[in-house]
């Protein structure tokens, strides 16, 4: 076996020093009830080459990788520089376990402590944690947390939260018993904070929302009472917009997969996790601090371990354990390669090229933007005749879009919705015009 | 240790991304200006050679399966094959959108259906979810499942969770989210679950328990198939959490034990890397009293055509964002195929061989609480190694000789724990060599204390101040101090 370095006289040599005369002696004390019952999986053992060549075939099934990418509603596709994979591919990174031993994981300890200042910068936030699994657990658990601080029961949340948000947090608030207030749209796709329910724990805010509409968040705190204010964003549009920290938000969440993760089909993804520093007991998820060793050195070590379940066990702010260490180094790198000029450039190309594609298709008869409100890199388009009819030419002519059955539990019904990231060159957005146009 | 902010910036370097290739708008007339950011994030602007010595300077000051010996109890840290990263990183793979069309997704699709039916096959269960992403992230899930079940039947009252002494820390928490209160069972003088304890705690209030099996100090509960038939009799679910797979792999399954719902580990047993503390994988199996509650989409094939299938009115919803990690799976199918039967197998036998083999030997010098057959890990204590010395100057001490410490201060039972996990992944000189190592730590603690005491001496940074970072936490880059 490959990966197993004991030898045939090895296993002889250890059986005799155990005492044993076999293998199957050292598994006694598992009832020969429950071994009679196993049954194999019927595999044979296959050669390395072999399964490499197995999965590349599954991999090549995979027609829509190819294509041009349009798809969004959380995850984009976006460029990730070499410098990402090749740093994440160090061993010392990839196959350690999570820091418990911080003397020798000062190296992952400190990029956690890069990451969690990146994140603040980037939300305007305090302090945040070293990740959560990915933008949807962090939502749900942000709503948990202001249930902790605020315990009124109940959260409002806007219809235009993406679908995949809003399923997560229906099954978290179905487990925890926290009511949901949907919040509906306005006309121009922001949300109507119009009839709020008095007690609430939270409000939930995301912007840019499922529409790709931006949410004005100005004022908005002053409004809601002693709700806190969760907002959930996008990483990457921090580039170039006011962070919720300025509008005072107690929590930040967010989807890090646009900072430098492949789309991976949806996993792993990164949740990104920011708050005030007076909620810092309350927050859930690992942090890493600052201190000193023996010698006064500078290092890092785990930091608020108190909060957590090892310690706390029931009484933990959260059960998280394992969380997404390897991705929020990516994100750190993402960021240190891209830096602030780099960053900004990104973001621009993204608003750019959106907007560049967005007045190509709405000068065609019958197209139209759904909402006014302003976006970012992704839009929503009403449609002359069937939406699906019109998906099917894009994807036959290789473009990746969205189905637009995946818009209608938000309420929109024949739309839609299209994402431009700064991969699209301008031929490829002039050809998805042309396309739209020889439909008609 | 310096971060990313203490190196020095260059001027706005660029080049990663190309110039606008569309006519530019100007942003304001794009956004409303009072949208647009004030002040810029403080990240660094720094050339690629900088970013590339800076995180391999951190890479290095790491320690990895790579590196060396990582006898870390409960986390299987063995082997990870490096065909494992490749596979995930095929572009068929990781360039693919979460949101594609089904029918354009059927490789991916596929393999998420055909892992479903190993898992379902290496538990023994009636179902598979690949959705949670952790252990923690199942056994939620798990609960999750426990509090469906229940108020399907209208017994809602069942609001009790039991727990042996040596659970881990993830399951009282999660059982906790789920809205359960937790009972502890303590163990019995072998360190097993106290029969006559558990039937005293069990009645109409209990939902059910938490099981882990092997449990933490590495011992098969021998009365296994009576506690779970016990705490089915009295109505309630067994939770099996499976950190501990590595144990019984290809030889026995957790269906055939009495487990209602089983997690997997697969960054543990299956191979997958750690990645530091994540991303993991933790797929759920369930017997078939739960498969109608299990989360939403499922991976569903008619006809050689696989899909995702929502119609599941029962379901507790979904707990992903997507479909779990995805490319984290990906890589436990590749190790299973490799694998096969004989050598899911022989991980087993292995690491358990490995693991009695160290504890026989470990235990002529350090105290072993629970003596006996164990499977693939064990706890010794370093109590009363010399006068004054903790487990904690031992767990130092071994990084000083190159070697990952084990597990320290877990499970509770047992005072000054040390778990100890070798795996399947190590041959007989690591094995021997490790031994001499703690046998040169218990004469050095006799004899020169301070070794121990002062250690390490020999890693990056010396024993660390938690006191202080835990009074005074520092948790971002202070931007507004001034460079020492």
């Amino acid at each position: 076996m490959r990966y197993i370095p004991n030898t045939a006289d090895d296993r002889r040599e250890m059986l005799a020093s155990i005492g044993v005369s076999s293998i199957e002696e050292l598994f006694a004390d598992i009832s020969s009830s429950i071994k009679e019952k196993f049954q194999p999986l019927g595999l044979p053992a296959r050669s390395e080459l072999e399964v490499a060549s197995m999965l590349g075939t599954m991999a090549d099934r995979n027609k829509s990788a190819d294509a041009v990418c349009m798809l969004g509603g959380g995850v984009y596709d976006h460029y990730v520089p070499s410098i990402v994979g090749h740093m994440l591919s160090r061993s010392e990174f990839s196959t350690a376990y999570t820091p418990y031993q911080p003397e020798i994981s000062q190296g992952t300890l400190t990029a956690m402590f890069e990451f969690q200042t990146f994140v603040c910068e980037l939300t305007g936030m305090e302090i945040a944690n070293a990740s959560m699994y990915d933008g949807a657990t962090a939502l749900a658990e942000a709503v948990l947390m202001a249930e902790r601080i605020r315990k009124k029961g109940a959260v409002a949340v806007p219809r235009s939260l993406f679908t995949h948000l809003r399923r997560v947090l229906d099954t978290y608030c179905w487990a925890t018993e926290i009511e949901i207030h949907e919040v509906p749209y306005a006309e121009s796709g922001t949300v109507e904070l119009t009839s709020l329910p008095e007690e609430l724990s939270a409000i939930v805010i995301q912007t840019p929302n499922a529409f790709g509409v931006i949410e004005p968040l100005a004022g908005l705190k002053d409004r809601i009472g002693e709700a806190l204010l969760i907002v959930s964003c996008h990483p990457l549009s921090l580039g170039l917009l006011q962070p919720p920290g300025v509008f005072d938000a107690d929590i930040v969440v967010a989807e890090g997969q646009s900072l430098g993760l492949s789309m991976g089909y949806g996993g792993p993804l990164l949740g990104l996790f920011a708050t005030r520093k007076e909620y810092l007991r309350q927050m859930p998820g690992r942090v890493s601090g600052r201190t000193v060793d023996a010698d006064g050195k500078t290092g890092y070590t785990m930091a608020a371990q108190t909060r957590e379940q090892h310690i706390r066990r029931q009484r933990a702010t959260s059960n998280i354990c394992t969380d997404s260490a390897l991705c929020a180094l990516a994100a750190t790198i993402y960021l240190a390669s891209a830096g602030s000029a780099g960053l900004r450039q990104v973001a621009e190309l993204n608003l750019q090229k959106a907007h560049y594609l967005a007045d190509g298709i709405t000068a065609i008869d019958g197209y139209e933007r759904a909402f006014s409100g302003a976006f970012f890199n992704e839009f929503v388009l009403t449609v002359p005749g069937d939406a699906a009819v019109i998906h099917d030419r894009l994807v036959q002519a290789g473009f990746a879009v969205e189905a637009p059955d995946d818009l209608r539990s938000v309420g929109l019904e024949n739309a839609l919705r299209l994402a431009v990231t700064e991969k699209r060159t301008r031929e490829e957005l002039d050809r998805l015009i042309q396309v739209l146009e020889g439909i008609r | 240790m310096s971060t990313i902010f203490d190196c020095r910036c260059g001027d706005k370097i660029g080049g990663l991304f190309p110039e606008l290739d569309v006519p530019s708008q100007g942003v304001e007339q794009l956004i409303d200006p009072q949208l647009v950011r004030t002040r810029p994030p403080r990240l660094p602007d720094l050339s690629e050679p900088q970013v590339a010595r800076h995180y391999t300077t951190l890479s290095k000051l790491n320690f990895g399966v790579d590196d060396g010996f990582y006898p870390l109890g409960s986390c299987t840290m063995k082997y990870n094959p490096k065909l494992n990263e490749d596979v995930a990183s095929l572009p068929g793979f990781a360039g693919l959108h979460p949101r594609s069309d089904v029918a354009r997704s059927q490789g991916a699709l596929q393999l998420l259906f055909e892992l479903t039916g190993f898992l379902r096959n290496i538990a023994g269960m009636a179902d598979v979810s690949l959705q949670p992403v952790a252990g923690a992230h199942g056994e939620m899930s798990g609960m999750f499942l426990f509090k469906k079940y229940f108020e399907a039947r209208g017994e809602s009252n069942r609001k009790r969770i039991l727990l042996p002494d040596t659970a881990h820390g993830t399951n009282p928490a999660s059982a906790a989210l789920a809205g359960f209160s937790v009972t502890e069972i303590p163990s019995d003088q072998v360190g097993m679950i106290d029969l006559k304890v558990l039937e005293e705690a069990l009645d109409e209030t209990v939902a059910g328990m938490m099981l882990t099996v092997p449990n933490t100090l590495g011992i098969f509960e021998a009365n296994i198939l009576q506690v779970t038939e016990k705490v089915h009799a009295a109505g309630g679910l067994c939770y099996f959490d499976g950190a501990n797979l590595n144990s019984f792999l290809g030889q026995a399954r957790p269906g055939d034990m009495g487990a209602d719902v089983f997690h997997f580990n697969l960054h543990k047993t299956m191979s997958t890397p750690h990645g530091g503390g994540g991303p993991g994988a933790g797929p759920i199996a369930v017997s078939d009293l739960l498969s109608d509650y299990l989360p939403v989409p499922r991976i569903i094939q008619e006809n050689g055509i696989y899909g995702l299938d929502w119609d599941h009115p029962d379901s507790m919803g979904s707990i992903h964002s997507f479909y779990g990690n995805f490319l984290v799976v990906v890589k436990a199918f590749a190790y299973i195929l490799q694998l096969g039967d004989e050598g899911l197998r022989a991980v087993s036998e292995n690491a358990v061989l490995n693991a009695n083999y160290l504890q026989e030997r470990l235990k002529r010098t350090y105290p072993l609480p629970y003596d006996g057959l164990c499977k693939h890990e064990f706890v010794l204590s370093g109590e009363g190694i010399a006068d004054g010395i903790t487990t904690l100057d031992i767990a130092k001490r071994l990084i000083d000789y190159g070697v990952h410490p084990p597990t320290v201060y877990f499970p509770l039972t047992v005072r000054e724990a040390l778990m100890i996990e070798p795996t399947e992944t190590e041959n007989k000189d690591t094995l021997d060599q490790f031994a001499e190592i703690m046998e040169t730590i218990a004469a050095e603690a006799k004899k020169n204390p301070q070794l121990l005491h002062e250690a390490p001496r020999n890693a990056p940074v010396r024993r660390l101040d938690q006191t202080q970072a835990a009074k005074n936490p520092v948790l971002t880059y202070p931007f507004d101090e001034k460079p020492e």
